[in-house]
């Protein structure tokens, strides 16, 4: 791809393009209910205007114009209190919390899983194999269980989902970190030998170090997919808050315009929080005098 | 190899465990009157052979030399061990007694002897590529077995409640009893929605990726947003679907289309630039026309990406199936069983559903690998 | 800018009776990259008619143009001023008959093809029929001894045998014209003598027209009829040497006072272009 060219104006024409689309199907999907409640209403000749106008204007509509959406969105953030269980911002709150809880908990598992791996031949053979293994198990698909058991224990609020979101985690972190602390190049491992350095002065020195971009593309992964077990992880406490129990809520009682608040929301929270970790990566790269 | 590892240290550690473990089990064991309704005549027995193993690899250097022998030697005796708890515990249990330290020693001994077995396998380093390849599964297979050994132990040892943890053979027994309903699960979840949603995923994101791909403006567009949808979390789209598909599978397989669609999109995409300028080149001096160089050069060059994104999309398809099915279904599929036998307190059923997703997303996995390996054999990975 | 007409009477083309014709013709050549600071001027005023049966070697510091000069002849690279012609026509359109074979520094060939794949990758592309690719991997294969090899893999081979390959693959287009651009750069010297000796001896007895790229003098001078000197900022041609040797020579002939004479003179072009003034 040529980088001389600028970026800005195509992604902008396709989003223009998404919301263009979005509004012709929102027209399309609602037209055959409005037409039914024209007849209820015993209306007739309505005009193509009308009927365009009224498609957007739906209590429920199958698919919501993306203005009723940012409308909604408003409404539950700005206007009500942060308080309140019917703010969009509560409940990204509890999502958002549950989500970093586990990041960071699956990050510190994933890095010291690595760590051990990498020193130990035995557990690097074991170990490993099966930590690649289970990434081709869906094991969003225990979430339900480990809510409810742990639940059943008496362990409540943050700590079961936050558990999904370090489970789901660790994986990309522990694999990256093998791959990031083996990175190093054998005349840089060698020198080390040379100075007589102790396995923990290589790993302080060395190994960490040259694993830090590796750390940083396992955590961007691990951020998105530590959302997503926190939002999974809030459908089978039965709705109570966070943007996983909106979703489940409006699916419930057929409340699309508040399931697509949730879900950009959501998608919102994913979008800042990758660009964090972005960032957080260029600024300690750059730091360390890479090229960025 | 490792210059890491102190193999010398590691083993000497835990043949002393092993020793002192299996020694103080057997003292514990004989004092008590009513031992072989207790535990049986196997656990004394492997308390002897594990202390003698134990001390003749602490002791002796020649024990240490034959890595090979050595490490099958423990690990079966080790093994023997597992079968000698795992048989006390049936006579505990029939006895209705409770195990005592005793047990726990020697299972302590016996994960000792276990570890040392796959810490002499991992060291040993063989020519022969058949050994090799035998090694490479037996090491991690030894290790996984270990791992449901203590689980059923542990589970039935502190005698845990089924509800929190039920022990693998539970899981086991209610997996074949009740293989008819979990082979339905598996008929409506895998085989309709994941393989349904994931061909047509794949597919579409392949196919609209050859489209953009002849237009740097839309690609520059579109990538950027095809990363950032890839870092979404798009199974916050199930409830829609389940609104617009219905309660069946084709909501399920919708979810999966819309989360298996930007992976590959943006896999295609980089593996169709992946090509390098000499190589455009080259085609260019055979003024060879677009659909030579993309069927001779770029696709050849694009398939590690485009089985990246197959395996990829290989776990986010059950993914969402799965998850779809909370949010709504017809009283059938995996996701929904997971989530009524769960309300139920089923738990060993909701283990028996995992382990059909587990056993279901794994030979997925690894078809995929196969054909990527006959495929791509030339990629420096595979060489 | 001195004219730099290469005349192939020279006393070098031996007695065969060859019908010589024009095979690259540029005028007041030239190309200008825009960069973000600014322009490079990496082709400056070129003149050069290269006519066929010649070796050409172009030979200069890094940035000197001489693989950007190349790639204007293959039509890889477009001028910004002059015109450049091939066979007669167009470089495009020399391109577009696939009028020659193109070598690069590397040998570039496709991994997942074997070698008789990676010769049959032109033919195909060119549409012709399994037979006759066929015929013409033996034969090409066979030209740079590979023969034996059809069935191995690319990353199977040595270095020097993958760049054997890829002249074999330029070969197999039967071009009468062969740009080489430094293809053996990245050997060591003693495949690199080896290659050089079978490169004559493949010239020797197919004809061909070559223009080859290199930055080593011993190469440019064992291998060349005629020596193009070239210098960077701007790009231009400082010099154009005649080469008296035998066009049947060995390896040996490095060690004789007429090579010794001829490279002592690229040395001097060389400096002359003050080429290492920084």
């Amino acid at each position: 791809m040529n980088h001389k060219e600028g970026r800005f104006l195509p992604v902008l024409t396709v989003i223009l393009a998404i919301l263009a689309m979005w509004y012709v199907g929102t027209v399309f999907l609602n037209t055959p209910f409005q037409k039914d409640i024209y007849k209820r209403q015993n209306q007739e000749n309505v005009s193509m205007m009308t009927l365009v106008q009224d498609t957007m204007a739906q209590e429920r509509p199958v698919l919501p114009s993306p203005h009723q959406v940012a409308l909604e969105i408003y409404n539950t953030t700005v206007k009500k209190k942060i308080t309140s269980k019917r703010s969009l911002i509560y409940h990204s709150w509890i999502t958002l919390s549950t989500a970093l809880l586990g990041f960071i908990l699956g990050t510190l598992l994933g890095v010291a899983l690595a760590i051990s791996i990498v020193h130990n031949r035995a557990l690097d053979k074991s170990l490993m194999p099966w930590i690649i293994a289970s990434q081709t198990i869906p094991i969003l698909a225990i979430a339900p269980m480990i809510i409810v058991v742990l639940n059943s224990m008496g362990i409540q609020g943050l700590l079961p989902k936050a558990m999904i979101s370090m489970y789901l985690s660790f994986f990309p972190i522990a694999v990256g970190m093998v791959k990031g602390l083996r990175s190093p190049e054998v005349s840089h491992t060698d020198l080390m030998r040379t100075y007589n350095a102790s396995s923990w002065q290589t790993l302080i020195k060395l190994r960490l170090p040259a694993s830090l971009p590796y750390l940083f593309t396992g955590m961007k992964i691990a951020i998105a997919i530590a959302l997503v077990g926190a939002i999974v992880g809030e459908l089978p406490t039965g709705a109570v808050a966070g943007l996983g129990a909106r979703l489940l809520a409006g699916s419930y009682y057929g409340q699309t315009v508040q399931i697509w608040s949730a879900l950009i929301m959501a998608s919102v929270l994913a979008g800042s929080l990758v660009g964090l970790v972005s960032l957080a990566n260029h600024f300690v790269l750059k730091r360390m005098g890479a090229a960025a | 190899m490792n210059a890491l590892t102190n193999m010398g240290s590691t083993e000497k550690g835990l043949s002393l465990i092993a020793a002192v473990a299996s020694l103080l089990s057997l003292l514990l064991y004989l004092p008590d009157t009513n031992k072989e309704a207790v535990y049986g005549l196997a656990l004394p027995l492997f308390c002897i052979i594990g202390l003698l193993t134990a001390f003749a690899l602490y002791r002796y250097r020649q024990a240490r030399d034959h890595k090979l022998l050595g490490g099958v030697a423990v690990g079966l005796i080790s093994f023997f061990g597992a079968w000698a708890l795992l048989q006390s515990l049936g006579i505990t249990e029939t006895a209705s007694g409770k195990v005592g330290p005793s047990f726990w020693l020697a299972a302590i001994a016996a994960w000792a002897l276990a570890w040392l077995g796959v810490e002499r396998l991992a060291a040993v380093s063989v020519h022969n590529k058949w050994l090799q390849g035998l090694l490479r599964v037996t090491i991690p297979v030894l290790f996984g077995v270990w791992l449901l050994v203590i689980w059923e132990l542990a589970t039935r040892g502190f005698e845990v409640p089924q509800v929190l943890l039920p022990s693998p053979s539970a899981i086991g027994a209610r997996f074949v009893s009740s293989t008819a309903i979990l082979w339905v699960d598996f008929k409506q979840t895998f085989l309709k929605a994941v393989l349904i949603g994931y061909a047509m995923g794949c597919t579409s994101g392949f196919v609209v990726a050859l489209l953009i791909d002849r237009s740097s403006f839309l690609k520059r567009g579109l990538l950027p947003i095809g990363n950032l949808v890839s870092a979404l979390p798009v199974i916050g789209v199930a409830p829609i679907m389940v609104m617009w598909f219905g309660f069946d599978w084709p909501s399920k397989a919708a979810v999966v289309v819309i989360m298996t669609f930007f992976p590959m999109l943006v896999n295609t995409v980089a593996g169709l630039s992946a090509s390098d300028t000499m190589q455009n080149d080259l085609m260019k001096t055979y003024a060879a026309n677009y659909w030579q160089s993309l069927f001779k050069l770029r696709l050849p060059q694009a398939m590690p990406f485009i089985f990246n994104a197959l395996k990829i999309n290989s776990t986010l398809a059950l993914i969402g199936a799965i998850v779809a099915e909370f949010f709504g279904t017809p009283i059938v599929g995996m996701g929904f069983r997971i989530s009524t036998e769960v309300g139920r307190m089923n738990v060993d059923m909701v283990w028996a559903e995992i382990a059909v997703a587990a056993i279901a997303g794994s030979v997925f996995y690894g078809l995929i690998t196969l054909i990527e390996r006959m495929s791509t054999f030339w990629h420096p990975s595979f060489r | 800018m001195q004219d730099a007409i290469l005349s192939s009477e020279s006393s070098m083309q031996d007695t065969k009776n060859v019908v010589v014709s024009t095979v690259v013709e540029a005028r007041s050549l030239s190309l200008r990259f825009q960069t973000n600071d600014g322009h490079v001027d990496a082709l400056s005023d070129i003149d050069l008619t290269i006519e066929s049966g010649n070796f050409v070697s172009f030979i200069g510091p890094s940035g000197c143009g001489k693989t950007t000069l190349l790639r204007v002849i293959a039509d890889l690279e477009q001028p910004t001023g002059g015109s450049i012609e091939v066979n007669g026509v167009s470089a495009e359109q020399a391109r577009l008959s696939r009028a020659y074979g193109y070598v690069f520094q590397a040998a570039s060939l496709y991994p997942w093809r074997t070698i008789a794949n990676n010769v049959a990758l032109p033919l195909e592309i060119m549409g012709l029929d399994r037979k006759e690719r066929k015929a013409r991997i033996k034969k090409n294969l066979e030209l740079v001894n590979l023969a034996g090899f059809e069935k191995k893999y690319p990353w199977q081979l040595s270095g020097g045998m993958q760049q054997r390959a890829s002249i074999a693959r330029a070969l197999a287009v039967e071009p009468d014209l062969l740009l080489m651009d430094e293809p053996f750069g990245a050997l060591d010297e003693i495949v690199r003598d080896h290659l050089n000796e079978q490169l004559l001896k493949l010239w020797d007895k197919t004809n061909k027209t070559v223009v080859f790229v290199t930055h080593s003098i011993p190469e440019a001078v064992f291998l060349s009829t005629h020596i193009v000197v070239m210098s960077p900022r701007p790009g231009r041609i400082i010099d154009i040497i005649e080469s008296n040797l035998p066009r049947d020579r060995g390896l040996d002939i490095r060690e004789t006072p007429d090579f010794l004479s001829i490279a002592q003179r690229v040395r001097e072009g060389l400096r002359q272009g003050h080429s290492y003034e920084d």
